[in-house]
C-alpha cells in the first residue's frame, strides 16, 4: 500500500511539472513586460508601464488591433450563420450519406493552413481577383467553419428534440416553436461557435500570411513581422495584453453562457 | 416526426456550397498547377509534365527537408506522448474537487495567441533568458549555453502548441474506460501496475493513437516555429512552401511541393482511417 501512495505522489508531481513547463514561457513574457529596461530580457530591473504606454501610442499596431477584430467578428457572424443549419442538419436529421459529409465538412481540419493558403491564393489568381479583404474573409470563414460544427453539434447532441414537439403538439405554430424553444436552447451553441471562430481567426498567422494585403494586416501578422529584427520588450507588452484579453473573454463568455443557458432550459 | 426529406440538404447547402467552392475546387488547382510549367519570364503554362516533381526529387536538397519534417514530426509525436499521457491518468483518477480547474488549464493554451506562445520560448531559452541567467546568476557556467534557433528549441515550441491535443485525446479514451474493470482486477490479485498494464493501457490506445496522428500531422504543416525559434538548417516542407510562392513567385513548384506535402498527410489518415476510424479524433477536439 505504501508503495502505491508514491507511485501517485509521482504522478502528481510529474503533473505540477508538466503544468510549470506548459505556463513557464506564458508567465515569463507577462512578467518581462513590466521591465523598463531596453531589452526584453531577464534580470527584471524594476517595474514599469512604459511598454504598455508605447504600445497605446503605436498606430499601426492599434490599425491591426481593429482589422483583427472586424475580422474576428465577421468571421465568428458568417461562419455560425453557416455552420449552425449545418450542425443542426447532421444533428436532428437522417439522410443518406450523413456520416461521409460530416467527416468531410470536418476533415479540412487535417489539411495544412499552407496548402490551403497555396490553394485559396491561387484560385483567386486564376480568377484574375486582386488580394482583398472579402478574400482574407472568405478565407477565414473556410478555415474555422469545421472547428464551428465539431463544437455546435458537440453542444446540439445535448439539446432534445422533444421540448419542440411537445410545443408542437400543445398548439404552437412552427414560428412560436422556434422563438421560444428552439432559439433560447441553441444559444448557447451559437454562442460557442462564434467565440471559437472568432478566437480562431483572431489568432491565425500562416494562412493570413498569405492572404492579408498591407492594408489588412491583423495582430499576429503585425507581431511576426515586428519579430524579424529582434524580440523587445514592446512585443512583450503586446503580448501580455493579447494573453490577458483572449484568456478573459472565453472564461468570462463561459460564465455568462452558463447562466444564460441555465436560466432557459426547462 | 413527419420530415420533409430535401431539409437536412436546404440547411447543409451554404457550408457544402462554401467548403466546395473555396476549399475542394482551390486544392484540386493546387494539384492540377503542379504539373504547369514555369516559363523563364515567370509565366506559367498550362502543361501536364512533372518536371516539378523531378526538380523536387533531383537532388538531396528538398528531400532532406521533407525528411526533416517528417523526423521532428515523430520527435514530437513521442516526447508529447511521454509528456501527456501521466497527466491525463491524473485527470483520470483524480478525486480532487479541484479537476474541473485543472482541466480548464490544459485548454487554456488553446485561447492564448500560437504566435506568442511560441515566441514566449525566446525568454526562456535565449542567451539573456531565464535559464541562461540563472545558471549564469549560479556561476554554474560562465557563458550563456546556446539554446535558440536550433532543433530543440522548434521541437519545444511544436510541443507547447500540440500537448493540449495529446493529453485531450488521451483522457477523453481513458474516461471512457470503467473503473470497476480495474477494481476487479485487483480483487483477483493484480497489482495496481499489473491493472494498469493489462486493462487500462491497453484500453487507453485508441486515444494514444489518435493524439498521436493529430500531433503528426498538426507538426507536418507547421510554419511558424521554425520560422521564429529554428535556425537556417531547421527549414520545414511548410517553410519551403511559403519561400517558393510568396519569395520567388514559383506557382507550379510551390504547387508541387504542396501537393507532396498533401499526399503524404492522406496517406496516413487513410491508412489510419482504414484500421482505427478517423471519428475518435473529432470526439476529443469537440471537447476543447
Amino acid at each position: 500500500m505504501k508503495k502505491l501512495i508514491s507511485g501517485w505522489t509521482l504522478i502528481k508531481l510529474y503533473t505540477i511539472l508538466v503544468y510549470v513547463w506548459m505556463f513557464a514561457p506564458i508567465v515569463a513574457v507577462v512578467i518581462l513586460a513590466f521591465n523598463p529596461q531596453q531589452f526584453g530580457t531577464f534580470p527584471m530591473e524594476g517595474f514599469s508601464f512604459k511598454w504598455f504606454v508605447k504600445l497605446s501610442q503605436n498606430s499601426t499596431i492599434l490599425d491591426a488591433f481593429k482589422n483583427s477584430l472586424v475580422l474576428g467578428s465577421l468571421t465568428a457572424i458568417f461562419a455560425t450563420a453557416i455552420g449552425v443549419p449545418a450542425a443542426m442538419a447532421f444533428i436532428r436529421y437522417e439522410f443518406r450519406g450523413k456520416d461521409f459529409l460530416n467527416t468531410m465538412l470536418i476533415a479540412p481540419i487535417m489539411i495544412p493552413e499552407v496548402v490551403l493558403g497555396v490553394a485559396l491564393l491561387l484560385f483567386i489568381r486564376w480568377l484574375q481577383q486582386p488580394k482583398s479583404f472579402a478574400m482574407l474573409l472568405i478565407g477565414h470563414v473556410v478555415l474555422t467553419l469545421p472547428y464551428v460544427l465539431l463544437i455546435v453539434q458537440a453542444r446540439l447532441v445535448g439539446i432534445k428534440r422533444e421540448y419542440e414537439e411537445a410545443a408542437l403538439s400543445l398548439g404552437a405554430s412552427p414560428f412560436q416553436t422556434f422563438k421560444e424553444i428552439t432559439f433560447p436552447l441553441l444559444a448557447p451553441a451559437i454562442f460557442a461557435g462564434m467565440l471559437f471562430a472568432f478566437t480562431i481567426s483572431f489568432d491565425d498567422v500562416t494562412a493570413t500570411l498569405f492572404w492579408a494585403t498591407a492594408q489588412n494586416q491583423t495582430v499576429p501578422v503585425k507581431i511576426f513581422s515586428m519579430l524579424r529584427t529582434s524580440i523587445s520588450p514592446e512585443i512583450n507588452a503586446l503580448g501580455a495584453v493579447m494573453i490577458v484579453l483572449t484568456v478573459s473573454i472565453p472564461l468570462a463568455a463561459g460564465y455568462v453562457a452558463r447562466r444564460f443557458a441555465r436560466g432557459n432550459t426547462p | 416526426m413527419k420530415e420533409k426529406p430535401w431539409k437536412p440538404w436546404l440547411l447543409l447547402s451554404p457550408s457544402l456550397t462554401a467548403v466546395f467552392l473555396l476549399l475542394v475546387i482551390p486544392v484540386c488547382f493546387v494539384v492540377v498547377y503542379s504539373f504547369w510549367l514555369r516559363a523563364p519570364s515567370g509565366m506559367d503554362i498550362p502543361a501536364f509534365q512533372f518536371g516539378n516533381y523531378a526538380k523536387f526529387f533531383a537532388d538531396s536538397f528538398y528531400p532532406v527537408i521533407l525528411l526533416n519534417t517528417i523526423r521532428v514530426a515523430l520527435e514530437t509525436v513521442f516526447i508529447c506522448l511521454i509528456m501527456g499521457y501521466i497527466p491525463a491518468y491524473f485527470f483520470y483518477r483524480t478525486e480532487s474537487r479541484l479537476k474541473p480547474y485543472l482541466m480548464i488549464l490544459v485548454m487554456l493554451p488553446f485561447w492564448i495567441s500560437f504566435i506568442i506562445r511560441t515566441l514566449s520560448w525566446i525568454n526562456i531559452l535565449g542567451d539573456s533568458g531565464l535559464i541562461n541567467h540563472l545558471l549564469l546568476k549560479s556561476g554554474l557556467i560562465s557563458s550563456p549555453i546556446p539554446m535558440l534557433y536550433n532543433e530543440g528549441a522548434v521541437i519545444m515550441g511544436l510541443i507547447q502548441y500540440l500537448l493540449p491535443f495529446m493529453i485531450l485525446n488521451i483522457y477523453v479514451s481513458l474516461d471512457g474506460i470503467d473503473k470497476s474493470l480495474t477494481e476487479a482486477a485487483k480483487s483477483l490479485g493484480c497489482t495496481e501496475w499489473q491493472a494498469f498494464r493489462e486493462i487500462t493501457l491497453p484500453l487507453s490506445l485508441p486515444g494514444v493513437s489518435a493524439g498521436c496522428l493529430l500531433v503528426f500531422v498538426l507538426t507536418c504543416g507547421t510554419y511558424l516555429p521554425p520560422m521564429i525559434l529554428g535556425g537556417p538548417g531547421n527549414e520545414m516542407i511548410a517553410n519551403l512552401i511559403f519561400k517558393r510562392i510568396i519569395g520567388t513567385l514559383d506557382w507550379p513548384f510551390g504547387s508541387a511541393i504542396s501537393t507532396i506535402l498533401l499526399l503524404l498527410l492522406v496517406l496516413i489518415v487513410y491508412t489510419y482511417n482504414r484500421y482505427m476510424g478517423i471519428n475518435q479524433i473529432f470526439k476529443s477536439l469537440s471537447k476543447g
